[in-house]
């Protein structure tokens, strides 16, 4: 059949021009959004997190007041004043980033799971769907928040306050950047591994407080599960520790190289197998498939969030895609480098801050390529969770267990003992890290390559191919 | 009914009564679980059917013989080829009457293919119980093609009225034969493929070896019929052991299951014999449309049909198991009784006697690999 020819040529048909309108000023309001709100906060961490230092801060207020202010010499209250007014901004910042990166994780996802599935996806709201989360959080704000009659309604509405916090607070101490952390704690990851324990709380109140069978089953598992495998992940976090004998997550990334046989993953096989066992872990604990257990749709309903409606719900949605960028980005702290640039050492930044208060344009510079390298880094690894999603099936309540038990949590034992008399081999052969380092890149990259063309080969024997072009 | 039930299950207390269904994500359709739990250990779990009743087989005594055809496409939805052949082969029956060779043949086609397309949702459907989603989409990918094939072939991709009481409605559009042997090409290749995506999957196989499994004995008892049977290791299968229509003049294998991973009888035969039926079915449609006779498509029938009194039965071997039609006519033109026997159907009768012990998850896998349709369960 052919299809009916058009009296007009496209370009002249007025209904073409107003969709060909329509589709541009889409493109550039998605473009606009899509790049604007992540700079836009990118640049808030750039700018904000290094004035947690009091004297860059005094720098930065001399210098917008063109010299004429000098907090320095204000008394105690003006100066409290100040940074509290800075932090303030700051963690309305990172929130706010923690929320945002969370929506587009949720439209990346969906992206790569549709072209995975054969399917069209997103693609209504904005350029390829791309203001979908947006339209997905206006509706859930708009919903009825729902308490169920027999609820226990006070620990039902603060059971999501207890998940957002537990999330929150991870951004304090998660490294952007060489200076770009809102407190350089000294033991960044002791609090890290604290803070997201509150999660699991939020979510065993959740499955209690519903009065619902399927709630308390999944808050139950949730509350094995995350529990039990904290301590594999624990265990494994040690091993970095150890490693760079420091808690502090940038004095973690400090013990590391730019490059990749400079990295703990590569540098240690000891810590390859942890950052396995840690990659797992995180995995349970952030309820992702294979391991999305209290959540289990086809079993439990929808686990936990059976009875959560309205902005509640858009809540544990957020932390729950959010908590892809924070276990992603713990993961690049540990064990990829974090933000280590290639050709840039501390000297480089020394030499670029300068000798005032305030650093030099250079430095800002430096730190915004730094912060570039750890998103890059980030994202790879969000995208191998996101592939784990959606290729593997659920494993079962009693295997989730043994998983954990009978094998991470031996293995993650191993490591660290491992990497005690690794260290100790450091000492008397010190050429050995450097060398594990390059054996072992070199066999990833050997790895890499079969890989691929596996992957090509099995995608030509159904007679496939591989199409980009709809994105 | 329910309350009897309940009080039935009543234990010592330690247990938790919990409703799997009408409404649950994984219950393919309405029907209603009724699981005694401890903890996360299934004690026992009773079946509660009927939620689906939709009293077909009366309407096939209130309307007239060829007038029931369209409601037999409503007994099991996602294989209506079947439902349409076995009524139309009991009616048949009853007139003495035989389908032309062409027709047979058609049927044979537009069944096999129709296989294909309810197996690949009973194995999709599965894996998304199991909580991988992405191959039942790729399942789904696939079905769509069949479902355009049977389109083209009787107008409707899912309640297809194409068989007629002495042949089919409508012969091969222009095109078909190759479209469709293209379709098999591909087909054949994407069973691979989906068996490279998840069927040895090891989070996959550790679901469901040794997971719910039905020893022979057992199946036969509760009278299970098609893959679930062949799953138990049964080696019966209507088209070759009591072979109707075209399917003597066709070479194929039928599966039975072996303990593929596991144990025999258990959940991953049930599934991976669907898988490889599929391959057998892909067999048989180009074998049909090699072979296909010329000829007429339709037998004369007369417009108004009224059989002599007398019964008959006719059975076929669907997807889900033995389709079984018992017409029953007293001689005007409206049947005297109807009834369907479906595979569906006694596949839940064994749910309460392989529950006690299972998972809750592994009950979800035991209702998905015995790949029963509430409808097709409820009429």
């Amino acid at each position: 059949m052919t299809p009916p020819s058009d009296p007009l040529p496209p370009t002249f048909d007025p209904r073409a021009r107003a969709a060909r309108r329509r589709a541009r000023r889409a493109l550039a309001w998605t473009l606009a959004i899509g790049l604007g709100l992540p700079g836009a906060l990118f640049l808030g961490v750039l700018v904000l997190s290094p004035l947690s230092d009091a004297k860059v801060l005094h720098g930065l207020v001399g210098w917008v007041t063109l010299g004429r202010a000098h907090p320095e010499s204000w008394s105690g209250g003006g100066q409290l004043l100040l940074r509290v007014v800075l932090l303030a901004l700051l963690a309305l910042v990172l929130v706010t980033f923690g929320a945002v990166i969370s929506g587009m994780t949720v439209w990346w996802e969906m992206r790569v799971s549709s072209r995975m599935q054969s399917r069209v996806g997103y693609n209504r709201v904005g350029a390829a769907g791309f203001l979908q989360w947006v339209a997905d959080a206006v509706k859930l704000l708009l919903k009825e928040d729902l308490v169920p009659a027999d609820a226990d309604a006070l620990l039902f509405r603060a059971a999501p306050y207890f998940v957002l916090v537990g999330f929150a607070l991870t951004f304090v101490a998660l490294p952007f950047g060489e200076s770009l952390v809102a407190a350089p704690l000294d033991v960044g990851l002791f609090y890290v591994l604290a803070v997201t324990a509150l999660v699991v709380v939020g979510i065993l109140l959740a499955g209690w407080s519903s009065n619902s069978k399927w709630s308390l089953f999944g808050g139950m598992r949730a509350g094995a599960q995350v529990i039990s495998y904290e301590i594999p992940a624990g265990l494994a976090a040690m091993v970095p520790v150890l490693m760079a004998g420091t808690l502090s997550l940038q004095g973690i990334i400090r013990g590391q190289g730019p490059w990749p046989w400079q990295w703990f993953f590569f540098e240690n096989p000891f810590a390859l197998v942890a950052f396995v066992v840690f990659f797992t872990a995180q995995l349970a604990e952030g309820n992702r498939t294979p391991f999305d257990l209290p959540e289990a749709e086809s079993e439990l309903v929808a686990g936990y969030l059976s009875e959560y409606s309205s902005f509640r719900f858009a809540i544990y949605f957020l932390v729950e895609f959010g908590n892809l960028w924070v276990m992603s980005a713990v993961a690049v702290t540990l064990f990829f480098g974090g933000w280590q640039v290639p050709f840039v050492g501390p000297e480089t930044f020394q030499a670029a801050r300068g000798a005032g208060d305030l650093p030099g344009l250079g430095w800002w510079a430096l730190e915004a390529l730094s912060m570039a390298v750890f998103v890059l880094k980030t994202f790879v690894l969000m995208n191998l969770v996101i592939w784990v999603r959606w290729t593997l099936p659920r494993i079962r309540v009693d295997q989730m267990m043994s998983v954990c038990w009978k094998y991470l949590v031996p293995f993650a034992f191993a490591c660290l003992v491992g990497t005690l008399f690794w260290e100790i081999l450091l000492v008397e052969v010190p050429a050995a890290g450097p060398a594990t380092g390059y054996l072992l890149t070199a066999g990833f990259l050997v790895t890499a390559f079969f890989f691929l063309r596996l992957t090509y080969r099995n995608l030509a024997a159904v007679g496939d191919r591989i199409d980009l072009s709809n994105w | 009914m329910e309350r009897l039930v309940l009080r039935r299950m009543q234990g010592d207390g330690e247990e938790m009564i919990l409703n799997f269904g009408p409404q649950h994500p994984s219950t393919h359709g309405v029907i209603n679980f009724m699981v005694e739990t401890d903890g996360e250990v299934i004690r026992r779990a009773v079946p509660d059917v009927g939620y689906l009743h939709r009293s077909i087989e009366k309407i096939g005594e209130t309307v007239g013989y060829p007038g029931f055809m369209p409601f037999t496409d409503r007994v099991d939805y996602v294989a209506a080829m079947f439902a349409n052949e076995g009524y139309a082969l009991a009616v048949e029956r009853l007139l003495k009457l035989e389908a032309p060779p062409r027709a047979q043949w058609l049927r044979a086609v537009s069944c096999e293919l129709c296989r294909i397309a309810s197996h690949l949702i009973a194995v999709g459907t599965m894996t998304m119980d199991l909580g991988a989603f992405t191959p039942m989409l790729h399942g789904v990918r696939e079905r769509e093609v069949v479902n355009d094939l049977i389109e083209a072939l009787c107008g409707a991709r899912l309640t297809y009225n194409y068989h007629r009481i002495g042949g089919v409605a409508f012969d091969l559009p222009e095109g078909w034969r190759d479209r469709t042997l293209r379709f098999l090409d591909h087909f054949d290749r994407f069973l691979t493929e989906f068996d490279r995506l998840i069927s040895f999957n090891e989070v996959y196989v550790k679901r469901l070896a040794k997971v719910a499994v039905i020893p022979a004995p057992l199946a036969k008892d509760y009278g299970l019929s098609g893959p679930n049977l062949r799953g138990a290791g049964v080696d019966w299968d209507l088209r070759r052991d009591l072979p109707y229509g075209a399917y003597p003049h066709f070479r194929f294998q039928v599966p039975v299951g072996k303990g593929f991973v596991g144990t025999r009888g258990d959940a991953f035969d049930r599934y991976y014999v669907r898988c490889l039926e599929m391959a057998e079915s892909s067999k048989i449609v180009r074998q049909a449309l090699e072979s296909l006779p010329e000829g007429e498509y339709l037998a004369k029938v007369p417009r108004r049909i009224k059989p002599e009194p007398g019964e008959a039965f006719a059975r076929v071997e669907s997807a889900r198991g033995e389709l079984a039609y018992y017409v029953v006519s007293d001689g005007t033109e409206k049947a005297w009784r109807v009834r369907a026997r479906t595979g569906s159907f006694t596949a839940m009768g064994i749910v309460d006697a392989v529950s006690p012990g299972l998972m809750v998850a592994d009950l979800v896998a035991l209702i998905a690999s015995l790949d029963v349709v509430a409808p097709e369960i409820d009429r």
